[in-house]
């Protein structure tokens, strides 16, 4: 697309960056040094993202080992032990290491671009926020090293990445690898607290003049709900994790049976953090598509208001419906009965999200460059998702189905083929934003296509061995049973993906050398974060913006048709 | 290119956003609210369900008197906020130090139950499920209680050296919000702990 | 509470359409004879084949959520896929189309709709919710109770005083003599899960927890499951195996492990490898499938050596750590920790599922269980080859 024109007030040199170009670039020690004490909303973004790209390849490294010793029934590849750590750190890692930080990597970038802000709220917090956050993982690492070392995977965590007590407590964990778990993951729930505290500060309490909450584009108003979400989730998983840390050194029987204590107990606080938590994965990702759907459609989005309802109330719904996880822990049927109900009310909101999503592609002109392709897939991948989701919240179905591969092959096709595919969006999209070059397209064709061959051949595959019987986190499994061929498709789809995610990274790497340059605007969007330099100078506007619409540059490009009458 | 102002906005009326601190800090009493809730849940959860020792009835002596001073701080908090905002900076530095001393005759007496309760009573953390509940949820709000207090020594540090001025009414309020945050949460602990519980 | 309606119409069986086992398990009686060790006749571990009430309840309502899944998803995608064809961009086109922001009625179909549909789906799972978990139980109920351990199964019969590990049996249910069987669980150490897909969904085992389930078979045969709650190290190594018998075949093998076990005084009839002479006195036949049932072949076991004698070995049990964990009903052996040895032979595998119980094998296990099942809490007691050999001969007499 061409760049338009846009008349600056004062001239053409009222905005531009001014630094001139003999500045120097600095040594390497203080490029270094400059990225490591930034509080620029920017760079803490894109080291947010750098830290979860790298553990993105980590926990795939961790599945890889878990899809060969799966390959075959009683494949000794792997340990019953080093399996046991395997999965438990893929889930852990994937969660709160790549999950987590990549998102608010994303909101840390975008927020204050697009409400028209210099900085977020608290840079300082931001700053300690991502450190806290890194220091976490590094932590979670570490255990590796410990107890036998490398091979033997140390003192690593091996209790699933929900960690049932008593199964956690002294008693029958009596290593370190539930104390790695229970502390790393502390120290980046504190970063998520911090980061959900600034961003909501920050879409409340800088906003641009005439951005009333009502103009504030979709992608905020996701990662308000999303932090708010984090505030009222991490704390029960931090308040269970002193409990369990409690029981563990100072002797106490939060969990501990002997004494009166209560497994069920842990199960409900983990899964009032962990239901919350996947919604808090799941928004921004709607924020994403919020955004890139309505360009690439060349449509306002449908039914704004609409959509920002139903993102709030997805938010609240997701806070009742927790023990969806718990259907087989012995409920009474009133109670399996209340969560059935609450499971299938959140569906209602997000059915509304995915046909406005339809909606501003019907009527459209719709251009199929990567960041759609990928946004098209999500659409698909979250229908069924969301299906299989309904499929789970029947709770007598859910006896048969709980902790079967097709709870995995479900929760699997939410955190990758809608998260991850509008993650991947995310990344075509804003990536000429952040670097000033354009990724390249034919790589991000290839990077494509290998993804979703990969994705289905795995993930449409895996719900059959669930439904045939095959429990999750088991180290291997009889021949005799039927799952072995399905088991080698699921496989070899695993290979697929690594081999899509390597193509992906290596168009990150080479693109930021040899890429097309990219304009301010190469998408001809109509948010705030377009009407900059890219890569956006430091201070981010040269002017403080004003804004009119929900779609100033819209408002700009189209005088005669400005979105002012009609929202 | 940079940005451009956009037509011009006719709500030429104030343009006023939240005070980001005030903001942040009901995020973060947010946010602590709920890891409070989960130690509240599991003290009602476990009440009557000890297999042994001690229980909530024979040992625990409703402590009255921090109480009274500790929500009572709460009002005097108030009054300094106000003097700030009246720029009655003599008053502020007074009405402060009542709460911070306040503060500290609360923790005293919890010291003072605390030590009753393990030296006589022989009630620790991991003595029984009603020890484990109590000194978790007591002490995380003891925590707070001193935590709060170091941020009003610091104020009060500097309102002593005149170096607080009229101007920093905003932050006191962030931190007086803290502080009244931290007596509501005493008020359902001690609702939980003295009267439900025993 | 919604009463169930099961115990009192007509049951219909082969109603249910599953491709995977009404042939096979038609078949299944007479394989128990001829096979009688383990495998019988490809045993299922489908959730579609559903051999049990509340497991077929299940597979109906999954039929009905399915077919209203299918229907929303086959008309989001024809719709999807339309819009993404139709409205595609043609090459240079650089107009905008025209910008439709929002209609109310359009927006409030696509609430209520969905909402309808979830009324209709929520109400189909209701019915079915109540009618399983709230099934009144019928005085002819078997009571069975089912305590999880890492990682083996307890099975108490607390009717017939009898208990046993790993392998259950239970009493066919069917039309005319109806029987289910209703199931207390609860664990000795952390959360466990039974799961058997053919015969109804999962239930978890909590520690200080009593949780509920029941099951009517409705055919015969051997039926297969496993843990299905991350519990440790050997999780994935916590087999069920279910044998459905006919109920008189179920009566006799109540009453066989109903029996105790002698303290072998007499070392002669131990060297021949005589049964327990109690069981001779019965006149039933054993079950058919039994592994009682077939040949004794101890003594042409290369590792039991001719002449090992099972009183030794007996002395060796009852001196070594055995007894601190497991039982032998009649004997001093007492121990509850590990699984009730008393009628060890009976059972077609051991270490739940991991190995057939064959004599080389259940020699190899006591030798060296870390080998077979590492994480496995049963020590390696590191005692002499002719010690082992010996526990084998005497555990070789508990039939």
């Amino acid at each position: 697309m061409d760049t338009p024109i846009i008349p600056v007030a004062g001239g053409m040199e009222a905005g531009l960056d001014r630094t001139p170009a003999t500045a120097g670039r600095g040594t390497y020690l203080e490029t270094l040094h400059s990225w490591v004490v930034t509080v620029d909303h920017k760079r803490l973004g894109m080291l947010y993202i750098g830290l979860a790209l790298l553990f993105l390849l980590v926990g795939g490294f961790e599945v890889l080992l878990i899809r060969i010793q799966l390959f075959v029934p009683h494949n000794t590849f792997v340990s019953a032990g080093t399996f046991n750590r395997m999965f438990t750190m893929h889930g852990t890692t994937m969660v709160f290491l790549v999950g987590m930080p990549i998102l608010f990597g994303f909101g840390n970038y975008l927020v204050p671009l697009m409400i028209g802000a210099r900085d977020m709220a608290f840079p300082r917090l931001n700053a300690f926020s991502f450190w806290i956050s890194a220091f976490g993982g590094l932590l979670l690492y570490y255990s590796f090293i410990g107890g036998v070392g490398l091979f033997g995977t140390g003192s690593a965590p091996d209790v699933a990445w929900f960690a049932y007590a008593p199964l956690t407590e002294r008693a029958f964990s009596p290593g370190h690898s539930v104390d790695y778990w229970a502390v790393a993951i502390f120290a980046s729930g504190i970063g998520s607290i911090g980061t959900s505290i600034n961003i909501i500060a920050t879409a409340f309490s800088m906003r641009c003049k005439g951005m009333t909450l009502m103009r504030m584009p979709l992608l905020p108003w996701l990662y308000v709900t999303t932090s708010f979400l984090v505030l009222l989730a991490v704390g029960p998983l931090t308040a269970a994790q002193a409990m369990l840390l409690i029981d563990r050194y100072l002797g106490g029987h939060f969990f501990d049976t002997q004494a009166g204590g209560s497994a069920i107990l842990w199960a409900h606080f983990f899964w009032i953090f962990g239901h919350p938590e996947v919604y808090v994965l799941v928004l921004p990702p709607f924020g994403f598509a919020n955004e890139i759907i309505p360009v690439f459609s060349r449509k306002a989005i449908f039914g704004y208001p609409a959509m920002m309802a139903a993102s709030v109330g997805i938010g609240f719904v997701s806070l009742t419906v927790w023990a969806h996880h718990m259907f087989t822990i012995g409920m009474t049927s009133f109670g399996n009965l209340f969560f059935t109900l609450s499971t299938m009310v959140v569906s209602i909101p997000t059915g509304i999200k995915t046909f406005n999503w339809l909606a501003t592609i019907w009527g459209g002109k719709v251009r199929f460059e990567t960041p759609m392709l990928f946004s098209i897939a999500f659409l698909f991948q979250w229908v069924i998702a969301g299906l299989t989701g309904i499929m789970l919240s029947v709770s007598p179905w859910n006896w048969q189905l709980h902790n079967s591969y097709f709870v995995v092959a479900h929760f699997h096709y939410v955190l990758v083929g809608a998260i991850l595919f509008m993650i991947f969006a995310a990344f075509y999209y804003w990536y000429p934003k952040m670097t000033g070059r354009m990724l390249n397209e034919r790589l991000g064709k290839w990077h494509f296509w290998l993804m979703v061959i990969g994705f289905h051949m795995t993930f449409d595959v895996m719900h059959f061995p669930g439904l045939l019987g095959m429990p999750r986190q088991i180290f291997t499994y009889e021949p005799d049973r039927g799952w072995t061929t399905l088991n080698q498709i699921v496989s070899v789809g695993a290979l697929f993906q690594a081999i899509a995610t390597l193509v992906f990274v290596y168009n990150l790497i080479d693109s930021y050398f040899h890429g097309d340059t990219a304009g301010p605007d190469p998408w001809d969007a109509w948010t705030l974060e377009w009407s900059t330099p890219s890569p956006p100078p430091v201070y981010n506007f040269a002017v403080d913006p004003e804004v009119a619409s929900r779609r100033p540059l819209w408002d700009l490009k189209h005088p005669e048709d400005p979105d002012g009458p009609y929202e | 290119m940079s940005t451009i102002p956009m037509q011009h906005v006719d709500n030429d009326a104030a343009w006023s956003l939240p005070s980001r601190g005030v903001v942040a800090m009901a995020c973060l009493i947010t946010g602590e609210s709920a890891i409070f809730s989960i130690f509240v849940v599991a003290y009602l959860y476990y009440i009557g369900r000890d297999v042994t020792g001690p229980t909530p009835q024979q040992v625990l002596e409703v402590p009255i008197f921090g109480t009274v001073c500790l929500l009572s701080s709460s009002f005097f908090i108030w009054l300094a906020e106000r003097a700030i905002e009246h720029s009655k900076m003599k008053a502020f530095t007074l009405w402060w130090s009542v709460t911070v001393l306040l503060g500290i005759i609360f923790l005293t007496d919890t010291g003072v139950e605390w030590h009753k309760l393990i030296f006589h009573d022989h009630l620790t953390i991991s003595t029984n499920l009603f020890g484990t509940t109590f000194y978790s949820l007591v002490g995380l709000h003891a925590t707070h209680v001193v935590v709060g207090l170091l941020m009003m020594l610091i104020v009060l540090a500097f309102s002593l050296t005149r170096r607080v001025h009229p101007e920093h009414a905003e932050r006191v309020k962030v931190l007086a919000m803290y502080w009244h945050f931290v007596d509501g949460v005493w008020v359902v602990v001690f609702t939980v702990v003295y009267l439900v519980g025993r | 509470m919604h009463p169930s309606k099961f115990w009192d119409k007509d049951k219909k069986e082969g109603q249910v359409k599953s491709p995977f086992s009404v042939r096979q398990l038609v078949a299944a009686p007479g394989m128990w004879v001829s096979t009688c060790v383990g495998a019988a006749a490809n045993p299922s571990t489908s959730t579609f084949s559903s051999l049990s009430t509340p497991a077929r309840e299940v597979y109906g309502l999954s039929l009905f959520v399915l077919a209203i899944t299918g229907m929303i998803f086959f008309s989001v995608s024809c719709l999807l896929v339309y819009a993404l064809v139709h409205f595609r961009a043609r090459p240079d086109d650089e107009t905008e189309p025209p910008q439709v922001f929002g209609s109310v009625n359009i927006e409030l179909a696509w609430t209520i709709i969905p909402i309808l549909t979830l009324v209709v789906l929520f109400l189909g799972t209701a019915r079915v919710l109540f009618s399983i978990q709230d099934a009144r139980k019928p005085a002819s109920a078997l009571d069975v109770t089912v305590v999880g351990h890492q990682f083996w199964w307890e099975f108490r019969y607390p009717q017939y005083n009898v208990v046993t590990a790993n392998e259950l049996h239970l009493p066919l249910s069917s039309a005319e003599a109806q029987q289910p069987t209703f199931m207390k669980l609860t664990s000795a150490d952390v959360m466990h899960s039974f799961w058997v897909p053919q015969l109804a969904g999962k239930t978890d085992l909590l520690p200080n927890r009593v949780n509920e389930m029941w099951i009517d078979p409705l055919k015969p045969g051997l039926y297969l499951g496993q843990c299905a709650q991350f519990c440790g190290i050997e999780h994935a190594k916590m087999l069920l195996r279910i044998y459905v018998d006919e109920p008189e075949q179920f009566k006799n093998w109540i009453a066989e492990q109903q029996q105790k076990q002698p303290e072998i005084k007499d070392q002669q009839a131990a060297d021949e490898g005589q049964p327990n002479p109690k069981i001779d006195e019965r006149q039933s036949p054993l079950p058919p499938n039994s592994p009682a049932t077939r040949i004794n072949t101890a003594n042409e076991s290369a590792v039991v050596p001719q002449g090992t004698n099972a009183h030794d070995g007996q002395l060796v049990f009852e001196h070594q750590a055995c007894i601190n964990c497991h039982t032998v009903a009649g004997t001093i052996a007492d121990g509850r920790f590990g699984p009730d040895l008393t009628h060890l032979m009976s059972r077609s595998t051991l270490a739940a599922g991991v190995v057939s119980n064959t004599p080389d094998q259940l020699n190899a296990w006591i030798s060296a269980p870390d080998k077979i099942k590492p994480g496995s809490l049963m020590p390696n007691m590191h005692l002499t080859d002719r010690q082992n050999a010996q526990i084998t001969a005497y555990l070789l007499t508990l039939k």
